[in-house]
């Protein structure tokens, strides 16, 4: 192993890491709003919302990632909006982790049973009031199990990033590999960074889980 | 010069079809204890759950004071912070301790001040003898800690009636007792109450009208001590007569 390539090439990495953490976070972010409001219109079941919303998840989760990208970076402009790669990389995401949050989401709010709405409403709450102070806290932490397993799922997609020429992680190694055959510590750096990003994010993940199976709800 | 509280009038309840409940008529004045008892299925809770807009309902009226109570209207919330209810199941809220459970609705629907509902909630807990329990989790506490606190919780809405639904039907039988007494105490300071209960000994204690449910409609409704003692129709006498034995069992 070359140590001094590998401290040469440190920095590029760590661009490379942030911009994948960058893109990850706002994209995981938007994913979370579109899976909230998905949610919430099949909760409601919401006429032709809820069918749209249907369509939208299969689509999401039956189709690659990079598939979706190349639909975005090489398709959206054909019908006329110009976005930046970065961008791509953040409706990419959003579109992809949208189904899985709304299903995380959805599975939570099914396990609070409708007689805990009732016990609310019978307090004098509006429905809003039932959602926000009863109903949605309880299905978020029932929830936070699969919200973790996506969010990590999330991170580890955005490696396809590189193929929409997004300087990220994926792509600085195979950048090095192609120019200096430096093939071992390319792709040792590729693997410390993305555990470096990774395991805080599971063990923090873990602790969370377990916080709330402590508090664990039970009537 | 009674007050009228509740009016039922006509009231039909079907659910796929079959009649549940078939053109009920029932007034309630102010600080009457109401029990209802009747056979499983006969439509008891679902009777509850019409008065508090809970299921819609086919055909008559239901009006607390003179207001409606219509199924899906805009004022429900208003009227419903009226109506208290206490269920089987308890329904404290997992996520929230004791304190926070009762604190909770009179805050936010009712928009009252922190301090003075913090002030009551606690009295009342006290009261109860829960008061060391106010930072508990509802998981912390037994069936009957929980189902008095699920009491407390609906009296601090300051309600005009309440209602029961086999409040004491999930407890272990020790645990009867301390939630009944509850109850007692609440119809003795005039407190206006439908409970529906198996317990018939309790029943004939805390009520002023005893209203036997069957098939839909109200097949007898009596003083408790005449109902207990005389029931007039055969259908009466047939429930009772199956509590009768269950209390022989008992004793065995
Ligand atoms: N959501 C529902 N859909 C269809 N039928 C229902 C529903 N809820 C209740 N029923 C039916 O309505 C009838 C009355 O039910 P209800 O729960 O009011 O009886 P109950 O008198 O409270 O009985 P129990 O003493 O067992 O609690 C039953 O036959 C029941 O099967
Ligand atoms: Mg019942």
């Amino acid at each position: 192993m070359n140590w001094d390539f590998i401290a040469e090439y440190l920095p590029m990495y760590e661009r490379a890491a942030i911009l994948t953490v960058k893109l990850g976070v706002i994209g995981i972010v938007f994913a979370i709003l579109v899976g909230l409001i998905c949610a919430m219109i099949q909760y409601h079941k919401i006429p032709v919302a809820r069918q749209i919303v249907a369509v939208y998840i299969e689509l999401s989760r039956n189709t690659p990632l990079l598939v979706q990208l190349f639909f975005i970076y090489y398709g959206l402009p054909k019908l006329g909006a110009n976005l930046s790669p970065e961008v791509c990389g953040i409706i990419g995401l959003a579109f992809l982790g949208g189904s899985y949050m709304a299903e995380s989401f959805r599975s939570g709010l099914e396990t609070i049973a409708p007689i805990q709405r009732e016990s609310a409403l019978s307090l004098g709450m509006t429905n809003r009031q039932a959602m926000q102070y009863i109903i949605l806290p309880q299905a978020v932490s029932m929830s936070v199990p699969a919200f973790v397993a996506n969010v990590i799922f999330l991170l580890k997609e955005t490696s396809v990033f590189s193929a929409i020429s997004l300087m990220d992680l994926m792509f600085t190694a195979k950048d090095l590999i192609g120019l200096y055959y430096k093939t071992i510590e390319s792709l040792f750096l590729l693997v410390v960074f993305y555990l470096i990003i990774l395991l805080p994010v599971s063990i923090l993940g873990s602790l969370l889980e377990r916080r709330m199976r402590h508090a664990g709800f039970g009537s | 010069m009674a007050e009228t509280l509740l009016t039922v009038e006509n009231l039909t309840k079907k659910f796929e079809g079959n009649t549940i409940l078939d053109g009920l008529n029932l007034t309630i004045q102010r600080g009457e204890v109401v029990v209802i008892v009747g056979p499983s299925g006969c439509g008891k809770s679902t009777f509850l759950r019409c008065i508090n807009a809970l299921e819609p309902i086919q055909e008559g009226t239901i009006s607390l004071q003179g207001t409606p109570i219509v199924y899906g209207s805009k004022n429900l919330a208003e009227v419903r912070q009226k109506i208290g209810m206490v269920f089987q199941s308890y329904e404290l809220f997992p996520h929230l301790t004791v304190l926070d459970n009762i604190m909770l609705a009179p805050m936010k629907v009712q928009k009252r001040n922190k301090d003075e509902v913090k002030e009551e909630a606690l009295q009342l807990l006290d009261r109860i003898g829960l008061k060391d329990k106010a930072d508990s989790f509802p998981r912390q506490l037994s069936g009957g800690q929980k189902q008095r606190v699920a009491i407390v919780r609906a009296l601090c809405m300051h309600p005009e009636i309440l209602l029961f639904d086999e409040v004491t039907a999930a407890l272990d039988p020790e645990m009867v007792r301390e939630v009944l007494d509850v109850m007692l105490d609440l119809a003795k300071q005039g407190r206006t109450m439908i409970i529906v209960t198996h317990e018939m000994q309790f029943a004939k204690a805390v009520a002023d009208r005893v209203i036997f449910f069957d098939q839909g409609h109200i097949v007898e409704e009596a003083a408790p001590d005449e109902f207990f003692e005389h029931p007039k129709t055969e259908r009466a006498k047939q429930f009772l007569n199956v509590f009768s034995f269950e209390k022989v069992e008992h004793n065995k």
